[in-house]
């Protein structure tokens, strides 16, 4: 690359591949590379440390890391075909840089910011999550990027602000799979303001210690992990601030079927298939799905009182 | 088949072609098994291609009578039956990796599932009304019932192949291109059938028509 590099490392490079390993070996992995085999002990849902792990006891043992090609090359991402392999045969036509990130409603200043610089200087975040897509099958994702409420804390939402709606580019050139009608373009997703705010949400830049490659959701997606897939948004271009629940692509295409929370919930059904178990990506096996995806401990008080069959 | 050799290319050809079609899809598989081709998660993967396998064999074995009337080419007849079978066959392949791999043989699961998904229920209603064709296939049954009586009870391919689109437009997440694109080769093969017994009707073409009309 004969660009020059800017003064401030740009967020697109948030961990350094070399970074990353060496923490996986400073992890105890024995300077191992190969992601299949590595055992994930007990910091599912923290950043560090066993201290803050999930209620996943007696599952976390046996987390292992998904292998980095399985997770870049089985991916659920409409603008680029429907079928699993499709976005990474097709993504290469998204181009992540330069990017900007429209923020606006209900925040102090809106403001389109270039997406660097909106993520300049925030703490960078490291986690490693359970991934649980509604179509019953599940990975385990090393993600790197920012805690969610440290962006919109930059932004500043007026105290009216009671969701997060988040909105996905809408560009026929570079995603060829809104040339066709299967979903109403362009993909939208969003939070309560409370879910938005748990320090579990990330807004992610990479995985696997590289810059997330286009199919994951390039520059930027959001990561909710103890949601169903389908919340985490990918490529994000517009981050909007509102009092009112706003409408969702998924729910909006099929209401009785993907709900506005889309809480993992292996006790309520989708129409057609059971929730209760899943195939995590490399095992024979189905596994026992865990409330809130095994994040109960962290996050079921936000849904305290709240019916989970209705509010699915 | 000892006069196979000196058969016209294009029935060479034809045949070549089926027998691709029919058993074909088995190498395959077995290629992208090892190859690691089935990707990151080989059991759907396995569901969903030899769901497809088993649709397209169908579709073919209906296109057949179709195909022998504006050609004329009455050895096509033959393929017909060969191919339904290769249907069936992956039919049940492909019932068999759901219950075997993806459920591991959890039988209740497999009830509840017929009861309360409606495209399992007429995927197993496909594979039922299918069943009985592919035991009378052979030589011995087709005598036994008699010709009238044996392509009466044929005729059932057509509920199962609509039972068979239903199921895939009822599995399918949101894209239903492919399936409503069945549905209309269906009505397209059912509608050509139709024209041909009102032409056989009235008479004018009755012999050739009663000749080629078969399932
Ligand atoms: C008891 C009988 C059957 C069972 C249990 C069954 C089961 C399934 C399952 C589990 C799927 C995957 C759905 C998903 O991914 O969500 C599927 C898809 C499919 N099945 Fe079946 N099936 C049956 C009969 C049939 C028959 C008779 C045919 C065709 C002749 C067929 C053709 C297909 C096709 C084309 C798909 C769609 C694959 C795709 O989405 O690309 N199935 N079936």
């Amino acid at each position: 690359m004969l660009i020059r590099r800017p003064a401030d490392i740009p967020s697109s490079e948030i961990t350094p591949e070399s970074a990353y390993l060496n923490r996986r070996q400073f992890m105890g992995a024995a300077g191992s590379l190969a992601l299949a085999g590595l055992a994930v002990p007990a910091v599912l849902g923290a950043s560090r440390g066993p201290a803050e792990h999930g209620d996943a006891v007696g599952q976390a043992q046996d987390d292992k890391l998904t292998p980095e090609e399985d997770a870049t090359s089985y991916n659920n991402f409409y603008e680029f075909g429907t079928g699993k392999d499709d976005p990474k045969r097709n993504a290469g036509s998204l181009r992540p840089r330069p990017w900007s990130v429209q923020v606006d409603g209900l925040v102090k200043s809106p403001k389109r910011w270039d997406l660097d610089e909106l993520l300049r200087g925030l703490a960078k975040e490291d986690k490693i999550y359970r991934h649980r897509c509604v179509e019953a099958w599940s990975m385990v994702i090393p993600w790197q990027g920012v805690k969610l409420r440290d962006v919109l804390a930059r932004v500043e939402p007026l105290p009216s602000a009671k969701f997060v709606e988040f909105t996905t580019l809408l560009d026929p050139q570079q995603m060829p799979g809104q040339r066709t009608g299967v979903l109403r373009w362009p993909y939208k997703e969003a939070l309560r303001l409370d879910e938005a705010m748990h320090p579990l949400s990330l807004l992610a830049t990479g995985m696997y210690g590289k810059t997330i490659p286009n199919q994951n959701g390039a520059p930027l997606r959001l990561v909710v992990p103890w949601k169903y897939g389908f919340k985490g948004i990918k490529s994000i271009v517009r981050i909007r601030l509102t009092d009112r629940q706003p409408n969702t692509t998924w729910n909006d295409a099929i209401p009785s079927e993907y709900g506005f929370y889309a809480n993992v919930n292996p006790t309520v059904d989708h129409p057609r298939w059971t929730q209760a178990k899943e195939r995590r990506i490399g095992e024979f096996l189905r596994r026992n799905t865990l409330m809130f995806n095994g994040y109960a401990e962290q996050v079921a008080s936000l849904y305290a009182g709240m019916d989970l069959r209705r509010y699915y | 088949m000892s006069s196979f050799g000196r058969a016209p290319a294009v029935r060479r050809v034809g045949a070549l072609l089926v027998w691709v079609a029919a058993v074909g899809p088995l190498p395959w598989l077995v290629w992208l098994a090892v190859s690691g081709g089935l990707g990151a998660n080989p059991i759907e993967s396995l569901q969903h291609r030899t769901g497809h396998y088993a649709l397209r064999l169908l579709a073919a074995s209906l296109t057949i009578t179709p195909l022998r009337a504006l050609t004329g080419w009455g050895w096509l007849v033959a393929h017909r039956r060969t191919l339904g079978l290769a249907a069936f066959a992956w039919a049940v392949t492909h019932l068999l990796v759901y219950v075997g791999l993806d459920l591991v043989l959890d039988l209740s699961q497999f009830l509840e599932d017929l009861v309360k998904r409606r495209y399992i229920t007429v995927g197993m209603l496909a594979i039922a009304l299918l069943t009985p064709l592919a035991v009378t296939s052979t030589q011995g049954w087709i005598r036994r019932l008699g010709g009238a009586r044996w392509n009466r009870l044929h005729r059932l391919v057509y509920p199962a192949m609509i039972a068979a689109v239903a199921h895939y437009l009822w599995a399918v997440k949101k894209d239903v291109t492919l399936p409503v694109l069945y549905f209309l080769v269906v009505a397209l093969l059912l509608g050509f059938r139709v024209v041909m017994r009102r032409r056989a009707r009235s008479g004018v073409t009755a012999r050739r028509a009663d000749a080629s009309f078969g399932t």
